[in-house]
């Protein structure tokens, strides 16, 4: 057997930019287009990299991203080191949001984020700690015959 | 006309092109090149748009379109012409839409079928496919086919999302040979219906047969080229007949807004001009603009008043129809006064996907390639400066991957460093 092949991303994201908030999970897209992987994957996988930057650009001055992607998985960890989340339970409910007026004139703040990148992915672990920052790991299967079971 | 996919709509003029790379920096599907000095569009991904049209300061840039004389053709006894609702706003002071009716038998057709009426039928028969409740949401129209193909070659998630409902054109089409069959007594082959076309994008789908199993029209002339021989003609009509049957709706799928407006439906968006639309369906491939139920995006600014085709500035033109629409009643055309239920407007076939954005249909050959693109990447300047002949910095690391340019190309780079 060969050796796996492994595609690994880097990304820096900044914070408070929303004009360039996207750009890694625009690049992420790209590259699982050109693997050629089955659209549903692409969108989860679209979905929870993109909820995920935003959500270090919104709430944590940005951080890092980084994405593996094998023939098996696409692994995401967000990486910052913002005010952490206190109560992560609280943070995951539906609704939940801590996000400035400001900023929720833009659009965001629905409180989505989490829960959607909990739906959407098949695994989800946050770390977190007050004044210290906050890590998010996902992965995504890619079962070229069942398509997952979220929709 | 036979369905044929291969056809090229938009063709460059080598001896007008200087290389200067404004084509290719605003293609939106990163479709052409520059080599040796001269674009060269890359036609699996050309999504007949028109930009670079648009763009190219050289005229270098042409619409490839049937020439007026075909409808001289002997084959046709009887020769029906097809106006977009966007030929309306092309002329001044046109208070009167039967002038441009009148214009058109002058000019050498036999009748006249809009493609407005076409179009306010596809509007009835889009409200009676979402009362159905099983159009997936939010749905994408699929009036502009440029936005159409760009959505099969680069957001196959949002396949399922497009309106299943044929273009007002080929409904018109479809409808106005049936209707002259039965008034002449020829054979539907022997009746000529000939589009007239504000795009290349309208004219690649009715060859290649968007949504309809074959090609619905028998040719396709271009709006530009029929305005300078229907104005003298318009200027010889004294007293004009009550000849059009169109209503605002009808009219008003000429602008951006306008079909969405026909649908009486308040979650909707509307967005035109090719930068937007493809902010749009980033968005939506996120996971955004969920609450909406209609989307309807048009690849030119304005939407079609703004093909490339067209005379008149869009925003002038849109300004036209809009006083050109207080004389007219809200709709003229509705499905019970034909003989058709909805199924004659759905898709006949679906459109497929395009696989050009795949490297390799085996994912491990695939891998090494992509691992090989991102590893050029890193080396480049990221300025994406077009010197090289590619769009991007990006796309001139795919084009070295795949053997298409050396890496010496890229003249920012120190070639020693790579050493
Ligand atoms: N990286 C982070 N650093 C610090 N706090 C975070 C981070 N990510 C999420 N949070 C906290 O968790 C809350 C819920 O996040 P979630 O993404 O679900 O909603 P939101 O970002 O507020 O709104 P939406 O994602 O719908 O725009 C946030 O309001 C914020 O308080
Ligand atoms: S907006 Fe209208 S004119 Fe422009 S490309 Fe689309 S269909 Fe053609
Ligand atoms: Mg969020």
């Amino acid at each position: 057997m060969s050796e796996q092949t492994r595609i690994s991303l880097e990304f820096d994201v900044e914070g408070d930019n929303f004009v360039s908030a996207g750009k890694a999970s625009e690049a992420v897209k790209g590259n699982l287009k050109m693997l050629g992987l089955p659209p549903t994957i692409i969108r989860r996988a679209a979905i929870v990299m993109y909820e995920g930057e935003i959500n270090m650009v919104i709430h944590a001055k940005g951080g890092k991203a980084y994405v593996d992607i094998t023939d098996k998985d696409i692994s995401i960890t967000l990486k910052d080191e913002g005010p952490g989340i206190e109560n992560i339970e609280l943070a995951m409910q539906e609704g939940y949001s801590t996000a400035p007026d400001a900023i929720r004139a833009l659009g965001f703040g629905a409180g989505m984020g989490l829960p959607n990148m909990k739906k959407y992915s098949d695994n989800m672990e946050i770390e977190s700690e007050v004044g210290k920052g906050t890590t998010v790991r996902m992965k995504i299967n890619i079962q070229p015959d069942s398509e997952g079971q979220q929709q | 006309m036979q369905k044929n996919d291969q056809i090229h709509t938009v063709k460059l003029d080598k001896d007008k092109c200087m290389g200067c790379v404004s084509c290719m920096k605003r293609c939106p599907t990163e479709a052409i090149r520059v080599r040796n000095g001269k674009a060269r569009i890359h036609y699996e991904r050309c999504i007949s748009c028109g930009e670079c049209v648009r763009v190219c300061p050289h005229q270098a840039k042409k619409v490839i379109y049937d020439d007026f004389s075909i409808i001289e053709d002997p084959r046709f006894k009887y020769k029906i012409a097809l106006p977009a609702p966007s030929l309306y706003g092309q002329f001044e002071n046109l208070d009167n839409l039967n002038y441009l009716i009148e214009g058109l038998l002058k000019i050498g057709f036999d009748d006249v079928y809009e493609v407005a009426r076409g179009a306010e039928l596809v509007s009835e028969a889009t409200r009676t496919l979402f009362d159905s409740g099983k159009l997936k949401k939010p749905v994408i129209s699929t009036a502009c086919p440029a936005v159409v193909q760009l959505i099969l070659l680069r957001f196959h998630d949002l396949k399922d999302n497009l309106l299943p409902v044929q273009a007002p054109v080929d409904i018109s089409a479809k409808l106005a040979r049936e209707e002259a069959a039965k008034k002449t007594g020829l054979k539907p082959e022997e009746i000529g219906i000939f589009f007239i076309s504000p795009c290349p994008a309208k004219i690649h789908a009715l060859h290649s047969g968007l949504g309809v199993s074959k090609p619905t029209v028998d040719g396709v002339l271009s709006a530009s080229d029929i305005y300078f021989r229907l104005l003298p003609a318009m200027k010889q009509v004294e007293e004009p007949r009550d000849l059009s049957q169109i209503g605002i709706f009808g009219l008003s799928w000429a602008a951006s807004g306008g079909e969405a407006a026909t649908l009486l439906k308040n979650k909707y968006l509307a967005a035109d001009g090719m930068e937007n639309v493809l902010n749009i369906l980033k968005e939506l491939e996120n996971g955004k603009l969920n609450d909406l139920e209609f989307i309807e995006l048009n690849a030119c600014i304005g939407g079609c008043v703004g093909g490339v085709l067209n005379i008149e500035n869009p925003f002038v033109a849109r300004a036209k129809l809009q006083t050109r629409r207080k004389y007219l009643p809200v709709t003229k055309n509705s499905i019970s006064q034909t003989d058709k239920n909805l199924d004659y407007f759905v898709w006949e076939c679906e459109p497929d996907v395009t696989n050009v954005m795949q490297l390799d249909e085996d994912i491990n050959v695939a891998m090494a390639l992509l691992e090989r693109i991102n590893k050029i990447e890193k080396i480049l300047p990221m300025l994406d400066c077009g010197c090289c002949g590619a769009p991007s910095c990006r796309a001139f690391a795919e084009d070295v991957a795949l053997g298409e340019a050396k890496i010496t190309d890229c003249h920012r780079i120190n070639v020693e460093d790579l050493l």
